[in-house]
């Protein structure tokens, strides 16, 4: 809980795309210390795609939302494309009728998709083919 | 006996009541420092849990108490969260109390209408928080600091 | 307590003591002549209900109780009260006809005094006894009865909501909630939640949202419908909306919602065509996995 070093969220860089996620737990100086990271890294490696992975975030306020919105368009301004991943149904739930629908942001179900529709497959076709091996 | 004699259980009126069970004392949280905030929403986590919220009403309420006490973090300078859990009949509650001693609202619709904002862009808070919750009341006076108090409901 | 007051209640209690068969005998028969009142409730079902009340009120005469607190504070009594009326209000007999069942037990237990007794200062004591209990039996199980069925009904429609709203799986990644009936605001919630569920455990890339069976929606309906689109975008997936009607579609127009980001078609299967279209495809380097 004590998230006061910059550093506590990783960013992983998986050729051109950036990976990281977002945590509960960080409090709103840590948030504005990782989106300032994180925009250096867009630069710094010249990323095309960035993946976020909420999966893990069980509420978005209006200052998360407000921190994604202005991530996504700081990013878009450097080149990258911006993918905010695996939101939970609550959350999602919560965030419309809170009355914000983070417009402009794109989203994606997970972290696989959203590495997908930003150029990573796991095989050639992707995995849509008819033998994908998901739980039955 | 009258029909309104107290010892005749199965009330029927539409009022809070302390819950019968125990952990029902209201409780207070300071709201002072960020992590105060985090503190906040887990309490606030907590007693929804406690009082049986599905994952989706308890969502709900953590995220409104997360914009009211940041509200009082920003706005007002620090205050406190009161967290009560109410009981009436068929229904549960959580009822949230953020109050600050800040200098006040001045024009409360104005400050409930999404995209108003004097803080850091938190234009969706007051106003996305009474979304959230049932009962929605705002005190506030010049120089007097802000109260508010939301409450919302489960069934069962 | 004067010395007739209790001379009465001495009296009633002796005459449930010694004459209880004849008392449940005579109510029974009363419920059974005066129409309705037993309607929904057997001949056997009525004598041991009759049994039961009895013995619990001669129970909570012999406990020493007030009468005024008799019938709320003797567990035996109250319990019993309270169960006679929540077994009428699931076998559906009216409120009005389980209180009035609960008071024809007056009747009974006036003609019994009176052969007991000539006296009528004493009688009238007894009938006042008499009124007195049976008048607060009469209010206990019209709440008994109310209570109980405010409870058969939130459970009901609680069952009822989650039958009437089937996610199906339609395709790969494609589900469906076709909506029939009448969508209120409660509904609309269930169906928004279970749909983003499903979503999320099926991993679908499309949700189809079929109102071709809803009449109308009021505004209100119509924001949930929009914000059920908007939720299911933010977790990564398309909605396409089916089979809206005339009215609905004027509804939804006077919300003034922005309709140029939400993927409506005339029927489901026009619907299901265009989502497998959206899922269907190898998924192309620009990515149509993500809503923009």
């Amino acid at each position: 809980m004590n998230g006061q070093k910059p550093a506590s969220v990783p960013i992983l860089r998986l050729g051109d795309v950036l990976v990281t996620g977002l945590l509960d737990e960080l409090d709103d100086k840590s948030a504005m210390a990782f989106l300032d990271e994180l925009t250096e890294r867009i630069a710094a490696d010249a990323a095309t795609g960035v993946l976020i992975d909420i999966s893990r975030l069980e509420i978005i306020d209006s200052f998360v939302a407000r921190t994604l919105s202005e991530l996504t368009t700081t990013a878009r301004l450097l080149g990258a494309r911006v993918i905010v991943a695996g939101m939970r149904p609550p959350v999602a739930i919560t965030l419309v009728e809170l009355g914000l629908r983070l417009d402009g942001v794109e989203t994606a179900l997970n972290a696989e998709q959203g590495m997908a529709a930003l150029g990573w497959f796991r095989t050639t076709v992707s995995g849509e083919g008819p033998h994908r091996d998901d739980a039955p | 006996m009258t029909p309104h004699d107290p010892a005749a259980g199965l009330t029927r009126e539409w009022l809070p009541e302390p819950d019968a069970g125990a952990d029902a004392a209201p409780r207070v949280y300071p709201v002072r420092t960020e992590e105060d905030l985090l503190e906040a929403r887990h309490a606030v986590r907590a007693a929804t849990l406690a009082a049986g919220f599905g994952l989706v009403d308890q969502t709900r309420v953590v995220t409104a108490a997360s914009e009211l006490v940041r509200n009082a973090y920003i706005h007002g300078g620090g205050g406190t969260l009161t967290i009560e859990r109410l009981r009436r009949s068929g229904f549960r509650g959580v009822r949230l109390t953020v109050s600050d001693q800040g200098p006040g609202i001045p024009d409360v619709e104005a400050a409930l209408t999404d995209g108003y904002s004097t803080g850091p862009g938190l234009g969706h808070g007051l106003g996305g928080a009474r979304r959230l919750m049932h009962d929605f009341e705002i005190r506030t006076s010049p120089g007097g600091g802000t109260t508010v108090s939301a409450t919302r409901w489960t069934q069962g | 307590m004067t010395a007739t007051e209790s001379a009465a209640r001495e009296r009633l209690t002796s005459a449930l003591r010694d004459h209880d068969q004849d008392i449940a005998d005579r109510w029974v028969r009363l419920q059974i002549e005066q129409e309705g009142l037993g309607a929904g409730i057997g001949e056997d079902e009525l004598r041991g209900e009759a049994d039961a009340l009895l013995a619990a009120l001669l129970a909570g005469l012999e406990s020493g109780l007030p009468v005024s607190r008799v019938v709320t504070s003797h567990a035996e009594l109250r319990g019993t009260i309270t169960e006679l009326s929540m077994r009428r209000a699931r076998a559906g007999v009216t409120p009005t006809a389980t209180s009035l069942a609960v008071l024809a037990l007056k009747e009974v237990l006036l003609e019994v005094l009176q052969r007991a007794t000539r006296d009528a200062e004493e009688l009238f004591e007894a009938a006042v006894l008499i009124n007195r209990l049976l008048d607060a039996a009469g209010v206990l199980s019209f709440d008994a009865y109310v209570s109980s069925r405010e409870e058969i009904i939130s459970r009901q429609s609680r069952q009822l909501l989650e039958m009437s709203t089937p996610v199906v799986r339609l395709w790969r990644h494609v589900l469906a909630v076709p909506l029939i009936g009448t969508l209120d605001t409660t509904r609309t919630q269930v169906v928004m939640e279970s749909l983003l569920q499903a979503i999320q455990a099926d991993e679908a890339k499309v949700a189809i949202i079929d109102i071709t069976g809803v009449a109308a929606v009021d505004t209100s309906v119509a924001q949930h419908l929009m914000q059920t689109v908007a939720a299911v975008r933010l977790m990564g997936a398309d909605c396409v909306i089916s089979g809206i009607r005339p009215p609905i579609a004027q509804t939804i127009a006077q919300l003034g919602v922005d309709l140029s980001e939400i993927l409506t078609r005339a029927t489901l299967a026009d619907a299901l065509t265009e989502a497998v279209k959206i899922t269907g495809q190898p998924a192309l380097p620009t990515g149509d996995a993500v809503r923009r």
